[in-house]
């Protein structure tokens, strides 16, 4: 099992052929306080790099992108009712999506927790 | 001048803290050939009030006020009395001349009365949920439509022969750019449209009026079934939103958006503007709304208070990907209505539509006697239509000649088709009287002779 | 899409100012609750008679039930709204800083003018011949648009700056369809537009592409070139920019679109800076937009409404939307529709129709008395004083603030929140400070392009006077921001009605109605 980034901070726990989709501490300290999460339906397919997610705080809105291909096979439901677990978990109940990665060549690509922390400092 | 407070000395220091020669060299950064040499030519110069008064009011007295004469116009634009206190309270400067309340700590008397306009307006529709208005009527309608786009995820709306064509006109002029498919039913006067029959897999919405715009009362109960039946949304449309004191509403009858003009509670006439779209939906379909919304919540210390909410729809924060491009609304508009409707309360709204009911009863009655008039509706609130001898048009001028406004023919709104040329549309409210309604029958014998 | 989010909690409570009272009002400042709470059954405020026994003819409709309106007699009305009023900022009470926002003085001359029964009470579809001093006022208004832009056309009818957008770009889109060219889709904004600009292209079926900012917060004119090509449609700048600055390069960016065969869009939200004194003919411009409710007076009305004429190039002319008023034999006359009298005022390249009537008339009526009353002189002198006093403000804060750009500025000062950095001050707690010392905040958190924008805009109706001291309040504020009084800010604001709105809560749980605590039928019972 291991966590990926992509510029856009999401993060990817991949553990065999799915993955789980959230966004960052970073990024939900950006945002600010969370209100709304649009998840997909299950069952889509999504490309990689394509709209996955919707998430939304009173004053900013941003879409979630798959960091990898893959079909949808969860979402956070829990997200519907307490949508601030993207703001008090980030890396674990706040998690969006999950997939069953069709194509983990994209995860090649992106970065591992290092290069994230480092890649963040150097947008402050 | 009179708006312009400061003086040459003002001026002349202000420019000295900046730096700079002159104001002219504050302009530097304008191209140098587009920069005029002095106020421009063509155009009169400043005016004191009197001056101005004279100019305007000469304009204005070559007009004839439909209070002046009787007059009978509807056709989406109606005229009722509106209390002197609602002029008075929407002048105040707190209100007049404040700007959409993002500040919400200093703006909380525009915020609750926005929050007491939502709520009356999904009492009056029967709806769940409305927003802080749209620009007019024909606008709402053009957003409802789309928005059933975007839930529904398809891109063909059925648009009933009862909508009025200024309505259809605006919804089409959206989808031809837009790029989503509307299907225009032929105007039928005497109903019998088969709107189902046009409803298919790709139908986002079937878009229907009550009152039509030829006055007729419909249920809608049934189609909306029908629509719900095959995944499509029913959208119904308000021109005259006293009449919802009267007729059950769109709520009722299984509507999935209302798209309303609100000018009559509250509004001038005024030509044509501004006047005030109002929207309601369901709760469910909240999230795809056009417009602002109004929230209530807690300040600081525990008190209730009110914002603007869910704000990720708009333009402001959405950009392209926001649910309409709209940010200035019609927030007076809806003052004047809110409070307007806040004065009438539930006795007097339904009792103004009852007024509003027998009188156009009452007037059809008297037309139907004159030769050469049939009424042409079987079921109508406070409108309906005539077939006359002759193409309304001519009827319509005839009888302005002679001080009536008779009402609006139905060629002005749909030029060009020979069977609808001798039909007159004939609105009256409780601002007619018993001689207004006198002058109208004995004119139209008159001139119909 | 805006990503950039900010506190909308309600922040750390501090003690209330002052002590509790019994009744919870504090002076002047009343509490007051909703109609529905005020309802008395059976109560109106407005006297009608019963209507007379004529029956219904409403065939098979139902009737209605009880909606469930509040009643209230016309006093405890007056002061319902009389109460609420006095809650709100105004510009009729102080300076009303919005940047963008162009809140100017609101003559109430043109409220009178507006009201005279010969415009406010005017059928729409009354018979042209009983409206003809209607029809010259918007063809006079018409007049004095296209003469201060220098354009040779005006679309009278969108209701507001967004509706007019709406409306240039149709034209646009209509412009390219006729020269088949349908298939340029694509339009280039600035990153620094209004958020209706890409709102308005998306929603026509443009795709959005935005140019970046130079260092001197203008469009990057090399980064503008390298994008355009033969799929761009047009481009939207706003001049003055967000940025409160003239786009210096503007003759060459219209030189640019054009020869790549593309449109210049204008958003004239900021006409204040320039009006009287820059013709935006003079400038390429094809389509622009004018906010009468910001450049020409009329009154913001607490978010509407307001009025958006489009003044159009000769290339785009003829792309009006219906209706339109034309000169004939028998003097004005409306072109309602294609079947409109053809070849007698319709241009024939008419997109359609974008509002149920003509336009926003009792804006027209304002905005006509507005320019009236200054006349060409006193416009020239609006755009003046318009400029020096945003040029004032920026030349007494500088040093105290953060300029994002360097002077001069056109109608609106732009700050950024480099001068709060490590003070424990946002640009939130900075602007809610203001309204403790009587101001209503700048726009804030916009234009994007810079950090913790603050946008000042004073308009010309101020005096020197109430411009210093507004000078002083936002210079003390920026020295007890740096002096380490974080608190003071946190906690603003203090003396106003509400103190900061939980916007979070508001927005995870929705309440956008009053509802009683039952169902109204069991309520009644």
């Amino acid at each position: 099992m291991s966590i990926k980034y992509t510029k856009d901070h999401e993060w990817i726990r991949v553990d065999g052929d799915t993955g789980v989709i959230g966004i960052s501490d970073y990024a939900q300290q950006q945002l600010g306080d969370v209100v709304f999460v649009d998840l997909p339906e299950v069952g889509r397919t999504v490309e990689a790099g394509g709209e996955a997610a919707v998430v939304e705080s009173v004053k900013a809105a941003s879409e979630v992108y798959a960091p990898v291909a893959g079909e949808v096979v969860a979402v956070n439901d829990a997200l519907g009712d307490d949508p601030a677990l993207v703001n008090r978990e980030p890396m674990g109940g706040g998690w969006f999506v999950k997939l069953r990665i069709t194509d983990a060549s994209a995860l090649d690509g992106l970065m591992d927790e290092a290069a994230y922390q480092s890649y963040v400092e150097g947008l402050a | 001048m009179r708006y312009l407070p400061l003086t040459d000395a003002d001026r002349r220091g202000m420019l000295a803290r900046i730096g700079a020669p002159s104001v002219d060299a504050l302009f530097r950064d304008v191209p140098e050939s587009a920069r005029l040499p002095g106020p421009i030519e063509g155009l009169s110069n400043h005016m004191g009030e009197l001056q101005v008064e004279r100019t305007i009011a000469a304009m204005a007295a070559k007009n004839v006020p439909a209070g002046s004469v009787p007059s009978f116009l509807g056709a989406g634009a109606y005229r009722h009395h509106v209390p002197a206190s609602v002029d008075y309270l929407i002048q105040r400067g707190e209100f007049l001349t404040s700007y959409t309340p993002y500040q919400p700590e200093v703006t909380q008397g525009t915020l609750q009365y926005l929050f007491e306009f939502q709520t009356q307006v999904a009492l009056i529709t029967g709806m769940e949920v409305a927003n802080a208005s749209l620009y007019d009527g024909a606008t709402s309608c053009a957003e409802a439509v789309m928005m059933a786009n975007r839930l529904t995820r398809r891109s063909r709306a059925v648009l009933s022969g009862g909508l009025h064509p200024h309505y259809r006109d605006v919804t089409v002029t959206n989808a031809r750019f837009t790029g989503f498919e509307t299907v225009q039913m032929p105007a039928a006067p005497e109903g019998g449209e088969d709107l189902m029959a046009q409803v298919d897999a790709r139908t986002s919405c079937v878009v229907v009026q009550n009152p039509d715009v030829f006055g007729q009362v419909r249920d809608y109960s049934e189609l909306a079934e029908a629509c719900h039946a095959k995944g499509a949304l029913l959208v119904v449309v308000v021109t005259e939103a006293v009449s919802l004191g009267l007729l059950a509403s769109p709520g009722e009858m299984g509507a999935d958006i209302v798209a309303a003009e609100g000018q009559s509670i509250g509004n001038a006439l005024g030509f044509g503007g501004p006047y005030v779209g109002l929207f309601a939906t369901r709760e469910k379909f909240l999230r795809q709304m056009p417009g602002r919304l109004c929230g209530q919540t807690v300040d600081a210390e525990g008190k209730r208070g009110f914002v603007l909410t869910l704000s990720t729809r708009e333009q402001h924060i959405r950009r392209e990907k926001a649910t309409s491009n709209i940010c200035t609304n019609s927030g007076l508009c809806a003052l004047a209505f809110t409070i307007h409707l806040t004065l009438l309360g539930e006795a007097g709204f339904t009792r103004l539509a009852r007024i509003n009911h027998a009188n156009a009863v009452r007037l059809a009655g008297m037309l139907s006697r004159v030769p050469g008039v049939e009424v042409v509706n079987d079921a109508f609130f406070n409108e309906f239509t005539l077939r006359l001898s002759r193409p309304a048009a001519g009827v319509v001028d005839a009888l302005a000649a002679r001080g009536v406004l008779a009402g609006v023919p139905v060629s002005r709104l749909h030029p060009g088709v020979a069977e609808l040329e001798n039909l007159l549309l004939v609105a009256t409210t409780e601002t007619n009287t018993e001689a207004d309604m006198e002058a109208l029958a004995a004119g139209l014998e008159e001139v119909l002779k | 899409m805006n990503n950039q989010g900010r506190r909308t909690d309600t922040g750390t409570p501090d003690a209330a100012s002052g002590s509790a009272t019994i009744s919870g009002n504090r002076g002047l400042v009343l509490e007051e609750a909703l109609i529905f709470e005020q309802d008395s059954p059976g109560t109106t405020g407005v006297d009608l008679p019963e209507p007379e026994e004529t029956g219904l003819r409403l065939g098979a409709v139902r009737q209605r039930g009880r909606i469930g309106l509040p009643g209230l007699a016309e006093p405890t009305v007056v002061r319902h709204y009389t109460r609420l009023s006095q809650k709100n900022h105004a510009i009729d009470m102080a300076l009303y800083p919005l940047g963008s926002c162009t809140m100017k003085h609101n003559p109430r001359l043109n409220e009178k003018m507006a009201r005279l029964p010969g415009f406010a009470d005017l059928h729409p579809m009354q018979p042209m011949s009983t409206v003809q001093g209607a029809l010259e006022l918007i063809d006079t208004l018409a007049h004095w648009l296209k003469t201060l832009t220098g354009m040779p056309a005006v679309a009278m009818s969108p209701a507001a700056g967004a509706h007019g957008e709406l409306c240039g770009m149709m034209a646009i889109r209509a412009a390219l369809i006729e020269r088949g060219e349908a298939h340029r889709l694509r339009v280039l904004v600035p990153e620094s537009a209004h958020g209706t600009n890409p709102a308005t292209a998306a929603s026509l079926g443009f795709t959005v592409d935005a140019i970046p900012a130079d260092a001197t917060g203008r469009v990057d004119l090399a980064a503008l070139e390298a994008k355009l090509g033969p799929d761009v449609a047009a481009i939207m700048l706003t001049n003055p920019n967000t940025c409160g600055l003239f786009e210096r390069d503007i003759v060459r960016i219209g030189e640019l679109v054009h020869a790549a065969g593309a449109y210049f869009y204008c958003d004239g939200a900021n006409f204040n800076a320039i009006v009287g004194r820059v013709r935006p003919a003079d400038l390429g411009i094809d389509a622009m937009h004018i906010n009468l409710h910001k450049t020409f007076s009329t009154p913001h009305g607490g978010g509407g409404p307001g009025s958006g004429p489009v003044v159009l190039s000769q290339a785009l002319a003829r792309f009006m939307p219906f209706p339109h008023v034309v000169h004939d034999a028998s003097g004005l006359r409306l072109v309602e529709g294609p079947g409109d009298g053809p070849g007698e005022g319709a241009t024939g390249a008419e997109f359609g129709r974008l509002k149920g009537f003509h336009g926003q008339m009792g804006m027209f009526v304002r905005a006509l008395s507005y320019m009236l009353s200054h006349g060409a002189d006193g416009l020239w002198q609006v755009a003046s004083d318009a400029v020096l006093n945003a040029n004032y403000l920026l030349a007494s804060l500088k040093d105290v603030m953060t300029a994002s750009f360097e002077g001069p500025c056109m109608h609106e000062a732009l700050f950024d929140d480099r001068f709060l950095k490590d003070t424990g001050v946002s640009t939130l707690d900075f602007a809610k400070a203001l309204i403790d010392e009587g101001y209503h905040p700048m726009t804030m958190y916009f234009p994007l392009v810079v950090h913790g924008a603050l946008l000042i805009e004073p308009t010309e109706t101020e005096t020197k006077q109430g411009l210093d001291d507004f000078v002083a309040v936002l210079r003390g504020l920026a020295e007890r921001a740096k002096a380490g009084d974080a608190e003071h800010f946190t906690g603003a604001p203090r003396f106003t009605p509400r103190r900061r709105l939980d916007e979070t809560a508001a927005a995870r749980k929705p309440i956008l109605r009053w509802q009683p605590d039952q169902p109204y039928q069991e309520a009644a019972e």
